[in-house]
């Protein structure tokens, strides 16, 4: 009796917060958990979606036919008994989306800061200009922008217009050119600024003008107090958007895809790590190899995540400044 | 001392709005030369047209395979709209419940609500096509939509969480007393007052889900059920090589219309949804 009371009074109290989470316990369980679970599986296999009841384990192959080549090899046998060939395209994947990340990341937040901090200042308008900056954020993840760019980075586009009328000759067409193709791209993503310029912006509002006029008392110069004052107090916000954005560009696809037109470009210089995902999983239909990527994406990021954190020790203060 | 801080004044101004150019330049000239014959579009880089036409306008709307941009954009509104309704009922539900609820486990959960937020979507999309597909589902908007439903996306259960905590917690203590049921303070308490909150995850919804591509790409397999932005992509083509660069430009800036009124109708819920949250944009 007493145990059925308790049982009942447990259930009276946790029921309330359990229905109200139900929508998010179902899209968790089924739409996350379930498929992540589903997907390291499917990692180890040769599931193929036109033929899935040929579906064999085959070990640790998907992550050889990735990074075979790095050690020479081209075809090899699993354990299970399943000759697989290596991806020859693979590594080209990773070190385009690397050169991406760390070329638009540093970039893109290098200018972010620079365009806050002259917003940062006692002027009329700020806000009519934040929104101005803030244009490319807003629509340049968009298909119409991404077909707008390749127009404007063709062999007879506006950017060469631009510079011919500068007197620059044998201009290249960038976008087909596998030289500077991914530039184009890293240019892309710094252009929409404006989500970390805004945060740095909220950063910036916070550090105390004292501080800034007490430097200046003690005869500190703009650039000293920058990196004494602005720097180390930013340091939070700068860790925030460095891994927001890092996270971001590891997984960029869309402007890739419609640049590229569909494939990775020419010699696959623009060859995203998710697009080559798409490619392999739906053109392809080699889902069991798409999740294993997935998964050594996962782990890509998730470990310079933590470097990131760690590192963080070295370089973010949070003081008690406030 | 005033006249230098004038002048210093003038020039950051100046400096601002040519840098503020600069960077909305390609943006102006897309929507200029969508009224500019096909023909003179890349023969002239400048912003003040020759000749004005709509001809862009006329030959764009018609789209392709016999489904004309009219439905395109019905499609991108419907599936917004529905989007929208499905993230602030689910995401709504599970904030109040994380911000204000007791029940075992909640730490836990919020803390695997957390993790959600960062996985990359890639560990994921594989087996949700194949358990979309066995459903029957794929060529529908369901894959696309059901999840809204579900408050799968984490960033605006946190968005929310950090709004309701932010509520005194008074209120809902007053109306408890007066005999409302924790479903009455979540409706009358709650809701109204979260409304900037909920405003902000509808804005961000409705620009996620129409810029999105990549679940379109993967879901809409007939040109009827196209939205705007997978559409425009068939319409520029693999190659890029279409003849119509003045329609694929025109249907370009009206796809651009909507997040911009938004934008500039809603700004101030902009700047807070990316500032609690670090949104990306």
């Amino acid at each position: 009796m007493r145990t059925t009371s308790r049982i009942v009074k447990f259930i009276k109290n946790n029921a309330t917060g359990y229905l109200f989470l139900a929508p998010w316990f179902v899209g968790f369980f089924v739409l996350t958990l379930y498929p992540m679970i589903y997907s390291l599986w499917l990692g180890f296999t040769n599931y193929n979606f036109t033929k899935p009841d040929e579906t064999q384990w085959i070990g640790l192959g998907n992550y050889v036919k990735m990074f075979g080549p790095l050690f020479g090899v081209s075809e090899f046998t699993t354990a299970s008994g399943v000759t697989m060939r290596v991806d020859p395209y693979y590594l080209k994947s990773l070190s385009v989306t690397f050169t991406y990340v760390f070329a638009s990341v540093p970039l893109k937040l290098t200018f972010a800061l620079a365009v806050a901090m002259l917003m940062n200042q006692k002027l009329r308008g700020v806000p009519f200009y934040r929104a101005v900056y803030y244009i490319p954020t807003l629509l340049g993840g968009s298909v119409a922008i991404a077909v707008l760019w390749r127009k404007l980075f063709e062999k007879n586009g506006l950017v060469n217009m631009f510079l011919g009328s500068l007197g620059f000759t044998n201009l290249p067409s960038w976008i087909t050119n596998p030289k500077y193709a991914l530039w184009t791209l890293v240019l892309l993503s710094v252009w929409q600024f404006g989500s970390s310029m805004i945060i740095f912006l909220a950063g910036l509002k916070q550090i105390p003008q004292e501080y800034y006029e007490a430097a200046a008392v003690d005869g500190a110069s703009k650039v000293r107090q920058f990196f004494s004052i602005t720097i180390p107090l930013l340091s939070p916000v700068i860790l925030f958007n460095l891994v927001m954005q890092m996270i971001s560009a590891f997984q960029a696809f869309t402007q890739a895809y419609i640049i590229g037109g569909g494939s990775g470009g020419v010699l696959n210089s623009t060859l995203f790590y998710s697009l080559h995902l798409y490619i392999q999983g739906w053109a392809y239909r080699e889902m069991g190899y798409a999740s294993a990527m997935a998964w050594v994406l996962l782990l890509i990021i998730g470990v310079l995540t933590a470097i990131v954190f760690k590192s963080s020790n070295l370089w973010v203060s949070y003081g008690t400044g406030e | 001392m005033k006249t230098k801080t004038v002048i210093r004044h003038t020039l950051t101004h100046l400096f601002i709005i040519a840098l503020g150019l600069t960077m909305i330049y390609p943006v102006l000239w897309m929507v200029v030369s969508s009224f500019k014959p096909n023909k003179m579009i890349f023969s002239d880089p400048g912003l003040i047209p020759k000749v004005v036409t709509l001809e862009n306008y006329v030959s764009g709307w018609k789209g392709y395979a016999g489904t004309t941009f009219g439905r395109f954009f019905a499609n991108s509104l419907t599936m917004c709209a529905i989007a929208i309704i499905g993230n602030l009922i689910s995401c709504t539900m599970a904030a109040y419940a994380f911000a204000r609820l007791k029940f075992v486990g909640r730490n836990f959960w919020f803390a695997v609500m957390m993790i959600t937020l960062m996985l990359p979507g890639h560990v994921t999309i594989v087996p949700r096509y194949i358990l979309f597909n066995t459903y029957g589902w794929v060529g529908t908007y369901l894959p696309i939509l059901v999840p809204k439903f579900l408050a799968v996306d984490a960033f605006f259960v946190f968005l929310l969480v950090q709004f309701i905590r932010s509520l005194p917690k008074e209120l809902d203590e007053a109306a408890t007393i007066d005999g409302c049921s924790k479903l009455g303070v979540f409706l009358r308490i709650i809701v109204p007052l979260a409304m900037p909150a909920l405003v902000t995850t509808a804005l961000f919804t409705f620009l996620w889900t129409w810029d999105d591509f990549f679940n379109h790409l993967l879901y809409l397999t007939k040109p009827e059920t196209f939205t705007a932005s997978r559409a425009l992509r068939t319409f520029v083509g693999d190659a890029g090589a279409v003849s119509n660069w003045g329609g694929a430009l025109a249907m370009s800036t009206l796809s651009i219309i909507p997040s911009f009124i938004l934008f500039f109708s809603l700004q101030k819920y902009f700047v807070q949804g990316i500032t609690t949250t670090g949104l990306k944009g």
